[in-house]
């Protein structure tokens, strides 16, 4: 189990809990986040679950595998602590995460 | 007219179990302009989801049918190169055309982030209001109590003028956009060029008018325009001729067809289905949710083509090196053990954004939220003015396998 607080692009904050192993998109849309769209259905395929990780969690949350990258490299909005949720496996560790929402998913 | 549909439907769906297998001519443009395509799909998706053509006036190649397995080639491009083309269709030798659509990494990538920005969110927010400007005054001129084709007056227009916009292309000359468009993805039979020859002239001409643009922005730094972000882009400044008329392709039709047939698209959905088009009327809220079920319905992109870099093994056929691989995201948007009533159009459609439409991995459309935005902003716009834009014949298709879309969609609107 593990909190995570969702941050909208207006500064809005939706604190959720997220259960072991399933990811942190999922946790955004069973919880009506705004701001996460998940076109692909969680295939890392779409970029569109782009959140920014605060820089305090970058390091536990680590950084995105080769596939994700691809699709990271092609976001305009990319920033240095970006990855795709539907990448990040929630577990005890990420409990009191934070993460940024951009403007819009594209 | 339902009748008639009803009797051309039962009659292709009877042409599509008559003949065997390997002689279905999955590739036929004729059911693409007579929409009878369907079951022909429903039969491989079936019978035969990674079905092999051997014999085709383009040659063989592999047809993709179900959604999952698209959803792999989409997104395993180490595999299934887009170099050299992305149409069934091969591109002319002595004209070829590079673009960075129809490329692998690294360069593609480089190309690619060259120009999106131009529909990144800070654009967006900038171009909404233009948007919704011209939507309205497109809307507010068009004819009461008359009928006349929504493509020319509003699907067309509203395209034309949006790219004409990204380009920062002469505002008035915006009709030899169009042109262009239509010269890119016209076939033979459709009357708009003599010959080949002919055609690549025309297509030489549009390059040369888009070098004047580019010379003239080449001094100029700081321009947020295509034309301005090619000419100063590293990965683009010193490309040859061919490849920046590649690219304007590329960005022409990309901009320009897809948008263009989805708005004409949803007319016809909603007049084929009044249920949802009431459903609509009672709650706007649901367009944005509609323009993803538009745009899955319609799929103004009906294939992407691959090639396969080594043997590989799908859904248990055996591809070899260099076969080419086409993906019918056509199909794959109506596949039933992804999409549940898939053939049905449905406004509130639960995960309607989850659809092939757009293409998924490294090559996914650049320009959908710019896309959707527009879409969005239509059916705003009409539903504030209009009671029904009313469907009053048959529309026309255009004959192609790959643009999807309409010539002719005659409507009348009724003011609310």
């Amino acid at each position: 189990m593990a909190k995570i607080n969702f941050i909208e692009h207006n500064g809005k904050e939706h604190i959720v809990d997220a259960e072991n192993g399933m990811s942190v998109m999922n946790a955004a849309i069973d919880h009506l986040v705004p701001g996460i769209d998940a076109d692909c259905g969680g295939e890392c395929s779409c970029a569109t679950c782009h959140v920014i990780v605060d820089a305090k969690w970058i390091g536990v949350v680590g950084r995105p595998g080769d596939q994700e990258e691809s699709m990271l490299d092609m976001n305009p909005e990319r920033e240095v602590n970006s990855r795709l949720s539907c990448q990040i496996r929630v577990r005890d560790e990420l409990d009191g995460l934070i993460v940024r929402l951009p403007q819009f998913q594209i | 007219m339902s009748e008639a549909i009803d009797r051309s439907s039962a009659a292709s769906n009877n042409d599509a179990y008559a003949v065997a297998l390997d002689k279905i001519e999955i590739w036929n443009p004729d059911r693409f302009k007579e929409d009878t395509l369907w079951p022909f799909f429903a039969r491989l998706r079936k019978e035969d989801p990674v079905h092999y053509t051997a014999e085709s006036p383009m040659g063989p190649f592999w047809s993709v049918t179900k959604f999952d397995d698209i959803m792999y080639v989409d997104t395993h491009h180490e595999i299934f190169s887009s170099e050299g083309g992305i149409t069934i269709d091969e591109q002319d030798e002595n004209f070829e055309l590079p673009m960075f659509i129809a490329m692998d990494p690294p360069k593609h990538d480089l190309q690619r982030k060259t120009v999106s920005g131009v529909v990144a969110p800070p654009n967006l927010v900038k171009l909404e209001g233009t948007i919704r400007e011209r939507v309205c005054k497109i809307l507010d001129a068009l004819p009461r109590d008359e009928t006349f084709n929504w493509v020319d007056k509003v699907s067309i227009e509203l395209t034309t003028q949006m790219l004409a916009t990204l380009f920062d292309f002469p505002f008035e000359e915006r009709s030899k956009l169009t042109y262009w468009s239509d010269l890119i993805t016209a076939d033979e039979t459709s009357g708009l060029y003599e010959s080949e020859e002919h055609r690549q002239g025309e297509l030489l001409k549009c390059l040369e008018y888009f070098t004047g643009l580019w010379n003239q922005r080449v001094n100029t730094p700081g321009g947020n325009d295509l034309i301005s972000m090619l000419a100063h882009g590293e990965s683009t400044k010193n490309m040859p001729p061919m490849e920046y008329l590649g690219n304007l392709v590329l960005l022409i039709v990309g901009g320009n067809d897809t948008t263009r047939n989805s708005i004409s698209g949803g007319v016809v959905a909603l007049n084929q289905n009044p249920d949802q088009y009431q459903k609509l009327r009672n709650d706007p809220s649901l367009i944005p949710n509609m323009v993803s079920e538009i745009i899955r319905w319609q799929t103004p992109l009906a294939h992407m083509r691959r090639r396969a870099l080594q043997d590989t093994e799908l859904h248990g056929k055996q591809i070899k090196k260099g076969d080419k691989v086409v993906m019918w995201y056509v199909s794959g948007n109506r596949d039933e053990d992804t999409i549940p009533n898939a053939d049905a159009f449905i406004i509130d459609r639960p995960k309607a954004r989850q659809h092939l439409s757009f293409g998924f991995g490294i090559h996914r459309c650049m320009g959908n939220r710019l896309a959707e935005m527009q879409l969005r902003v239509v059916w705003e716009e009409i539903l504030k003015r209009f009671h029904t834009v009313e469907l009053v014949g048959e529309p026309a298709r255009v004959r192609s396998n790959f643009v999807k879309g309409y010539t002719h969609v005659p409507v009348r609107v009724h003011a609310r």
